[in-house]
């Protein structure tokens, strides 16, 4: 019998504690944020898709088509083609495609390329039912940026 | 004329649990052998997950395994990553400068009691109360806020490399884990001990109820949380010291009780202890390089080695077996959760669907790191 009053009391004591911190906290701010009416700003480290960085100068991308992302990359999402144009030395990117369906965002590919070519984009709303919206063509996306 | 149902007293049912089931808090199927109300028998079914983590380190080079690391427990996702890492440079022989050493310390402190808050919330709902979720969310998010600013992701964290870190922290990170350490503790004692800790219901679901013995944790290898509420005083991080841990000041919770509520108790004083160590770690943190020198592309010698760490879930191990070449030769990972829930079939039976249930949740499985 004593068990059943101390329990009684116990739990009495356990609700008053309960509805104590929910009315304190009914008074709070709210803590959600409210998306899509307040969008949230990524931080400057934030590791979205990867796009290409064009030169300052020239708006050309910056790689070289040395394929080191390429090779660097764990799931091969990363395709880079170029073509040395006549009396040139220096390839240049005709094509870099990302199949971002494979990518797990790991960022051996910015950290492997030695000339400041690539970095991570900051978009995130990207949800898609379609295939083709995640095959990426980076090139195309920097002339679209420029 | 309707005949009665023939029914032996001593007949049994099947009850599948899972793989996709709320209280699995991911795809484990349970087959559940069942009295009436009680367990007789518990089989886990496991492989729903499976992605072949160790033949995929083989066919890769050393850095190419490392973002498969925080995908094995993505809620303690920088032990993993500490392991592996740590057994790459053990094998190649780096280095490790202070300064990353502690920041790998601050980081992967914060990760643990992130990892406890989510498992403190999914488990008090899986009792059925839910407000207690959202408070321990509602602090976990600093967390991953602060985690992403230096490690730009909120969940899969990848941000150790092979002799050191990703990137260096800033003051900002710095100053965030300060105020977060000042607001948890002061919400540890009313949101989460008065509020849950204290709570009748709640005592009454653990108290007494799935005892695991130092016996049957010796049997299926349990580590972590699982051992401490036995009364095991083992932690790696004690018992065989890494990192930087010998040089901070922290006790490892231990209860000899047992039960479920031990180990609730022992994940909850963990919070405070870990908070205890991001505070040293943060007044001792070093000035100086967070990089070693380390060749681009890593070939340590042949040679096989295991390292060890305390995970948020018990002790994850790497080894690692290299033959010289570019691509480990072998890595075999041994991972805590898959001890752990290895004891449930023995544990469960004879328990009510609902206790055995309760005893699930404070095993605090990641069903990743089961099947890797
Ligand atoms: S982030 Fe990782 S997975 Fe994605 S393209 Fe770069 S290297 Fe490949
Ligand atoms: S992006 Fe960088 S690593 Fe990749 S091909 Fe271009 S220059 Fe080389």
């Amino acid at each position: 019998m004593s068990d059943y009053w101390s329990d009684v009391i116990n739990g009495t004591r356990s609700l008053v504690i309960g509805m104590n911190i929910t009315v304190r906290e009914l008074f709070k701010p709210v803590i959600t944020e409210q998306y899509p009416h307040f969008v949230p700003v990524m931080t400057p480290r934030f590791r979205g898709h990867i796009e290409l960085i064009g030169n300052e100068e020239t708006g050309l991308p910056n790689c070289v088509v040395c394929g080191m992302c390429q090779r660097a990359c764990p799931s091969s999402c990363i395709t880079v083609a170029g073509e040395k144009p006549e009396g040139s030395k220096k390839k240049v990117l005709t094509k870099y495609i990302l199949d971002f369906t494979k990518c797990s965002l790991c960022g051996s590919c910015v950290e492997s390329c030695n000339f400041n070519a690539i970095k991570f984009s900051h978009d995130y709303n990207l949800a898609s039912t379609r295939k083709e919206d995640y095959i990426f063509d980076l090139v195309k996306r920097l002339e679209e940026q420029s | 004329m309707t005949v009665p149902i023939q029914c032996t007293p001593d007949e049994t049912f099947v009850l599948n649990l899972g793989p996709q089931h709320p209280a699995t808090h991911g795809v484990l199927r349970v087959k559940l052998t069942m009295d009436g109300e009680y367990v007789v028998k518990a089989e886990p079914v496991l492989g729903y997950i499976h992605r072949m983590h160790e033949k995929m380190a083989e066919s890769g080079t050393f850095a190419q395994f490392m973002p498969n690391t925080p995908r094995m427990d993505y809620l303690s996702a920088l032990s993993y990553n500490q392991g592996y890492v740590m057994a790459v440079e053990r094998a190649a022989g780096i280095e490790v400068p202070e300064r990353a050493e502690y920041i790998r310390t601050i980081t992967v402190e914060l990760n643990r009691i992130s990892s406890h808050l989510l498992w403190f919330g999914a488990f008090v709902l899986d009792l059925g109360g839910f407000t207690p979720l959202l408070y321990a969310f509602d602090d976990r998010e600093k967390i991953l806020d602060l985690l992403e600013r230096i490690t730009g992701s909120r969940l899969t964290y990848c941000y150790y490399r092979f002799g050191g870190v990703y990137n260096d922290i800033d003051d900002e990170f710095i100053a965030g884990t300060r105020e977060f350490i000042k607001r948890l503790r002061s919400r540890l004692p009313s949101m989460y001990h008065d509020l849950v800790t204290g709570n009748i219901i709640l005592i009454k679901r653990l108290r007494d109820i799935g005892f695991v013995t130092q016996e049957t944790c010796r049997k299926y290898g349990a580590t972590g949380p699982v051992l401490r509420g036995s009364g095991v005083q083992y932690d790696v991080r004690k018992n065989e010291p890494y990192s930087v841990y010998p040089e901070l000041d922290f006790d490892i919770p231990c209860y000899p009780e047992g039960d479920s509520m031990a180990r609730y108790m022992v994940r909850m004083d963990e919070i405070t202890q870990s908070l205890r160590i991001i505070e040293q770690a943060l007044d001792k943190l070093p000035e100086g390089p967070v990089n070693a020198k380390v060749p681009k592309v890593l070939k340590p010698g042949a040679g096989d080695c295991y390292c060890a760490v305390e995970a948020a879930r018990g002790t994850f191990g790497c080894r690692l077996v290299c033959d010289g070449g570019k691509n480990p030769y072998r890595l075999k990972l041994r991972s805590p959760t898959f001890s752990n829930l290895s004891l449930f079939g023995e544990v469960a039976e004879g328990m009510i669907l609902a206790d055995a249930l309760a005893f699930m949740g404070s095993l605090d499985l990641v069903i990743p790191c089961i099947d890797r």
